[in-house]
């Protein structure tokens, strides 16, 4: 297991040493590339520094977990790389089509999970008569066979979650942005879906960001674990997870990973503290 | 299925069991009670406040407010009603009647919706127009009725341009404040789902609107029946003996008994409407949204 840890501010060439140290070089086109990336937020006469010098890279195919703080921005940035925020200095790119999975399920209440899943398909461009189909096939993917009449206030938070992780698949995405999907699943529903996620990036050549607050989980999806610090938030360090999969959360190398990580965090909030 | 040892259960068949179970767990079916008990359920409490009302009629009538020719007793009205019912009168009144509120009411449906999707969508047309059509909202219908007259003269149209111009507002105002509370989550949802412009409208505004136009409509619907009563009473067409006639015509010949039974027919088609369609529509946006407690 090689542990690369870049500390300090961001440095473009880290990012850089990062990509060389995963042995792809220039051959693999980046999916996202953000260069110093700011979002200010004008809240009546203050201004909020969501985010400040963003600087940050995710190769096609590539998983990165996003780690920090509650309010350093996650969110924030999730919504920029899907296209329904700007940054207010910086650029941002994107290759590819997004999905994004939101925190809370925002699942359209006045339709079925099935026709929740089939509005995704439609507006991705599927024809109808291969909508239902499809719909089948993806919700059968997250364990929700049979509940595809349903209507989202009749499932649980869990179950919910999936459906909106069926949705998000729906779109079939190029690279699925996805802000704590699992948070409120217990930790075997997770576990399967987990490892579905990891079979779904397998198949479609995915690239993904995943925010968690889970330190864990982050080294158990992520290939690369970049951690922000918060206000403003910044990149403040990032680990390779050289961990073969499959991977489970009890994995010994996934946990002394996952110790490194969280005490670098605690030097991160203690920072804060200080300040 | 002997083996006992953990460690050896396929991972993945076992927590696609688990998963399955921890759903049964998460969402057990109740059994709900038949139609005929839900229906008494909904039922009683209205015949109760039917009764109580009733009542009270009576008890104002014995205390002898009033003599009997001008407030006339439940006693004597109902009898009307039956008679006036057998006799086909009230029945071509309140038909007349109905025809109208239908037209002028679907005018102006079609109007207010329409109205109402344009300013929502452009926020130009949404400064020039939105405070006008709350102003318009708040213009008593009976203060259009001279205009209507010099119009269309004392005809169906004048009648109609009331019924129309009290209730589209109303309509147009639902449409306009159920777009101003779209959650901004759903509106993310979808624009993250790749819906633009018309196509997002569509998708996510108009749906998730739908339980504030069907408010609209329902206040377009008040708006339009009383508009439509005082039409009937200011603009009498002639061989059009419709409801507001009969109200007139009870009125001249002071035939209380009459002018009672009318009454009572306008009160019952306004509870008609109101609890047989937007009730109804409202409860089922209500549940299907999951708005409802379960546990009440
Ligand atoms: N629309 C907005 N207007 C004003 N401030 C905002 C807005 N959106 C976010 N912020 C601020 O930006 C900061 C980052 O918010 P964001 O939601 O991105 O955090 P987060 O990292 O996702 O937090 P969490 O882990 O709790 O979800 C917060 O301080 C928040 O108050
Ligand atoms: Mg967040």
């Amino acid at each position: 297991m090689t542990l690369l840890e870049r500390a300090g501010g961001p440095l473009v060439d880290g990012t850089e040493l990062a990509v060389a140290a995963a042995g792809d070089g220039a051959t693999k086109r980046d999916a996202i590339l953000l260069s110093g990336v700011g979002r200010v937020f004008r809240r009546g006469s203050t201004r909020v520094v969501a985010l400040d010098g963003i600087d940050l890279s995710v190769r096609r195919g590539e998983i990165v977990s996003l780690l920090g703080a509650s309010g350093c921005g996650k969110s924030t940035l999730l919504g920029i790389l899907a296209g329904l925020d700007q940054p207010t200095s910086g650029t941002a790119t994107v290759h590819g089509r997004t999905g994004l999975m939101f925190q809370e399920s925002a699942l359209f209440p006045w339709l079925t999970v099935r026709g929740n899943i089939e509005t995704a398909l439609r507006l991705r461009g599927v024809a109808r008569r291969d909508r239902r189909g499809l719909a089948e096939e993806l919700l059968a993917s997250v364990h929700l066979h049979g509940f595809g009449n349903r209507r989202p206030h009749e499932l649980s938070g869990g179950m919910r979650q999936r459906a909106a992780l069926a949705r998000a698949l729906a779109q079939d995405a190029d690279v699925l942005l996805m802000d704590e999907p699992f948070a409120a699943l217990d930790a075997i529903t997770r576990e399967v879906l987990h490892a579905e996620l990891e079979r779904q990036w397998g198949e479609r050549d995915l690239t993904a960001v995943f925010v968690t607050h889970d330190v864990r989980e982050a080294v158990r999806l992520g290939d690369r674990v970049v951690l922000l610090s918060s206000r403003p938030g910044r990149v403040a360090a990032e680990f390779v997870v050289d961990i073969e999969r499959p991977r489970r959360m009890e994995d010994h190398a996934v946990n002394e990973l996952a110790a490194v990580i969280t005490s670098r965090l605690h030097a991160e909030v203690q920072r804060h503290a200080r300040d | 299925m002997t083996d006992v040892r953990t460690g050896s259960v396929p991972v993945s068949l076992s927590l696609d069991d688990e998963i399955a179970g921890l759903d049964a767990l998460d969402v057990a079916d109740a059994r709900l009670p038949g139609a005929g008990v839900r229906l008494w359920k909904a039922a009683w409490p209205k015949l109760a406040a039917l009764g109580l009302a009733l009542v009270l009629w009576q008890l104002i009538v014995w205390s002898r407010w009033k003599p009997d020719y001008v407030l006339p007793g439940p006693r004597v009205v109902f009898p009307q009603v039956v008679d006036d019912l057998r006799s086909g009168k009230l029945v071509r009144a309140t038909l007349i009647t109905l025809r109208r509120a239908a037209i002028g009411y679907s005018i102006a449906v079609v109007v207010g919706l329409a109205i109402g999707a344009m300013v929502s969508r452009w926020r130009t047309l949404r400064v020039a127009f939105g405070s006008f059509i709350t102003g318009l909202q708040t213009m008593p219908s009976i203060a259009w009725f001279p205009l209507a007259i010099l119009l269309f003269q004392k005809s169906e149209g004048a009648i109609m341009f009331v019924v129309a111009l009290g209730a589209a507002p109303a309509i147009a105002n639902g449409v306009i404040t159920g777009s101003d509370h779209v959650p901004p989550l759903l509106t993310r949802s979808g624009t993250a789902l790749g819906a633009r412009g018309l196509n997002l409208y569509r998708t996510v505004t108009l749906p998730a609107s739908l339980p504030s136009v069907l408010g609209g409509l329902k206040q377009g619907w008040a708006f339009a029946w009383r508009s439509l009563m005082a039409g009937e009473l200011l603009v009498i067409v002639a061989r059009s003996p419709s409801i507001g006639v009969r109200l007139q015509n009870a009125r001249d010949l002071a035939d209380a008994p009459q002018l009672v039974a009318t009454m009572i027919v306008i009160l019952v088609i306004g509870i008609c409407v109101d609890s047989l369609l937007f009730a109804t529509a409202e409860h089922a946006i209500r549940k299907r949204w999951g708005l409802i407690d379960p546990s009440r």
